[in-house]
């Protein structure tokens, strides 16, 4: 039976918050397994850097990812080469591990117009800040893939709990489920949206229980266990594509992955104003990346050795994506006007021709000042 | 209508400062009027427009929703209609337009559509504008889209002092206002403003400077490096007036012309992309009102045709004092 088949209140869990496996677990290699591992501490340790690098002055506003890891790293695992990915502003990990190079992610909060450019090769949507817009993209572009008979493709859309409460994404789910399209929605909840608590967002028990209202199925997942959610993502997938058992169809999925912010919702916002310290350390207990460490160190994946190599390694990555992306020189003028039409109209001419009289007249400082 | 004690004092507060003095004012005097937002609660706003309020006026009048701006705006139709004076906050004026149906279709017609029988006295504060290294979709000036608009009013304070006394009016307004403020400038600067409740009328602009040679028209966060050229060119004998809109619709078009008539040249700031901006409202009106005084071509200092930028290119894509200065000088010596 699927994975997927069941009540949405009922949590689906492989590994115990100590990492003992309470579940079945999932199709899944070793190696694989020791990637997320891998991923989710580059993701850790690339957040840690990017709250100092704001800190410091040297990044703009930053949303933190640390507590998420399982639930971004997890998920994205479980795509297929063919799969698009629809991420909104907090998900670097799972961006990076669908080919984001760290440094583009890092440009982008930097204020560089850069880190907005997809690569060719990777089916990542742009960040997307207006909440819950992304949804609808996602649908979009999983109706086209079945209207194109594309059987592989299938699309994972992350949104936070917060993202439920607005029309698209109802509108969004509802599409999906009339137009059986190839979609997989990831809520990541991670219990707040800013400073209003889940139980605020919506009077459901559950998110995943919405999926219900819009004619398919939808899933609570443990967001802070990695394996769980490798498994009910690849199991959504699956049915998303032709890969699903040909009598059940391509059908859309939500899965709701209960997880926990452990940082502020940006540099700019403070945490302490709304929330109890000690309602973050009941969830720090749970923190994925120990969990999935004492799991490979049981199975004999990761020992002492291997771990610190990991480590050294992860701090070397993040530490050289800094440095590129610190090396990137701050965009000319004509960078705004850039790729707002496919041609650049006359208007935009005669203003960028503004601005370079300007900087020739006084130089660029009168910009900077 | 107040039930407070006037006090006779002043306090030196910001500009983010005197909107919470502002709401905090008309929220103790009518009870009708409630908060409701993103974040506005225990939270005090993102910004901390509303610190305070909801520990004072409790859940039912300083309203946490859920994060959905078509049901704010749209919940506060129902609320103006049935006698509420609901003062929703935006988070940030770049995330309006899932609201944008419920304000054009419904909040700016309720009054005509029904004829009269049910009004939106409402206002929907928001912060705008660029320069503050915010991320993506932070930093629009899209007041134009109000502006055009009947049925609103569209608000941009540049001082504590308006900020207060223009909120309160708006809160009053028996019709719907678009409150727009200057995040740019939120604590940049401190100002005089009455412990009390005054009001600072609806579509009246100021003059912040007087001067014969030029008129520079400008509002909100602009009037900053507006000012700046004006002093500069002051010293090299340019004699510039500076007049502050206060309010973009309506228009103070006797404020416009007035100046105009007096300068016969006229330079208009904003950070809103120039095409369709209000500057070509500004220029159209002194087209029609007094062309026969024009002594040169009106010149915009706009924000560019683009969308904003990420904040790397911001001080390009925002008017600063040297581009203000080189129109300025430019018109006069026309
Ligand atoms: C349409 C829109 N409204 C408001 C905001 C401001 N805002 C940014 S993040 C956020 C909270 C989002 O909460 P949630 O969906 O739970 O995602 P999380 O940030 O917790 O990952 C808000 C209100 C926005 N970006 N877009
Ligand atoms: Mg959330």
């Amino acid at each position: 039976m699927s994975v997927l088949e069941r009540d949405p209140g009922d949590l689906v869990q492989v590994l115990d918050e100590d990492g003992a496996v309470v579940g079945e677990l999932p199709d899944i290699g070793d190696e694989t397994i020791v990637q997320m591992y891998r991923d989710m501490v580059l993701a850790r340790h690339f957040d840690k850097r990017a709250v100092s690098l704001q800190r410091q002055g040297r990044m703009g506003t930053y949303p933190p990812l640390s507590g998420q890891e399982a639930a971004q790293i997890g998920s994205a695992h479980a795509l297929g080469d063919d799969d698009w990915l629809f991420p909104s502003y907090r998900e670097h990990g799972a961006s990076f591990v669908r080919g984001i190079p760290l440094d583009q992610t890092l440009l982008y909060w930097m204020g560089h117009e850069a880190g907005n450019k997809v690569p060719d090769d990777v089916n990542v949507f742009p960040v997307a800040v207006p909440i819950a817009t992304q949804t609808l993209h996602a649908t979009g572009a999983a109706w086209a893939a079945s209207l194109k008979g594309d059987t592989d493709t299938a699309m994972l859309c992350y949104f936070g709990d917060g993202a439920t409460s607005e029309g698209d994404f109802h509108e969004a789910l509802n599409f999906a489920g009339v137009f059986d399209t190839p979609s997989v929605f990831f809520c990541n909840n991670n219990q707040w949206a800013i400073s209003v608590p889940r139980e605020h967002q919506t009077a459901s028990e559950t998110i995943a229980q919405k999926a219900t209202a819009y004619g398919f199925e939808g899933v609570q997942v443990d967001g802070m266990d990695p394996l769980a959610v490798y498994k009910v993502t690849r199991e959504a997938l699956e049915k998303a594509t032709a890969a699903a058992p040909p009598d059940s169809g391509r059908r859309p999925t939500l899965i709701e992955a209960v997880q926990y912010r452990f940082g502020a919702h940006t540099t700019a916002d403070d945490p302490s104003v709304y929330r109890d310290a000690e309602e973050v350390e009941r969830w720090q207990a749970k923190d994925p990346i120990p969990r999935l460490e004492s799991f490979c160190r049981d199975r004999g994946l990761l020992d002492d050795e291997s771990i610190e190599a990991i480590d050294t390694d992860v701090t070397d990555r993040v530490a050289e994506a800094i440095e590129s992306a610190e090396s990137v020189a701050r965009p000319l003028p004509e960078a705004l006007f850039e790729s707002v039409y496919e041609t650049m109209p006359d208007r935009h001419h005669d203003q960028l021709a503004e601005i370079e009289a300007l900087r020739a007249e006084h130089g660029d400082e009168v910009f900077f000042e | 209508m107040s039930t407070q004690e006037t006090t006779g004092q002043t306090q030196s507060l910001t500009l983010v400062q005197a909107v919470r003095d502002g709401l905090y004012t008309e929220m103790s005097a009518d009870e009708d009027v409630i908060v409701m937002g993103e974040d506005v609660g225990k939270n005090g706003g993102v910004f901390r427009a509303t610190e305070g309020l909801w520990e004072q006026f409790g859940d039912d009048r300083v309203i946490d929703t859920p994060l959905a701006e078509s049901g704010i705006v749209g919940t506060a139709v129902g609320m103006a209609a049935y006698g509420l004076k609901p003062v929703p906050e935006i988070q940030f004026s770049g995330f309006m337009y899932p609201a944008f149906d419920q304000i054009v279709s419904h909040v700016a017609r309720l009054r005509n559509r029904s004829r009269g029988r049910f009004t939106c006295p409402m206002v929907i504060r928001a912060p705008y504008g660029g320069g503050i290294r915010a991320p993506e979709h932070h930093s629009e000036s899209k007041e134009a889209f109000y502006a055009h608009e009947a049925g609103l009013k569209v608000v941009m304070p540049s001082t504590p002092y308006d900020t207060k006394g223009l909120l309160i009016s708006a809160i009053r307004d028996p019709d719907p206002v678009i409150f727009l403020e200057p995040k740019l400038i939120y604590r940049a600067f401190r100002g005089d403003v009455p412990e009390d409740e005054y009001t600072v009328p609806i579509g009246e602009a100021t003059t912040r400077r007087e001067g014969s040679d030029v008129s520079v028209f400008t509002y909100g966060a602009m009037t900053r490096p507006t000012m700046e050229a004006v002093e500069e060119l002051a010293e090299e004998g340019i004699d510039a007036e500076m007049i502050d809109l206060r309010t973009v619709s309506p228009l103070d078009r006797e404020a416009i012309v007035e100046s105009f008539k007096k300068t016969g040249r006229a330079v208009v700031v904003n950070e809103a992309p120039k095409t369709g901006s209000l500057a070509g409202e500004i220029t159209a009106i002194i087209q029609e009102e007094a062309l026969l005084y024009q002594e040169a071509p009106v010149n915009r200092v706009s924000g560019f045709d683009v969308p904003y930028p990420l904040y790397a290119l911001e001080d390009y894509y925002l008017p600063n004092a040297a581009r203000i200065t080189k129109a300025i000088t430019e018109t006069v010596e026309f």
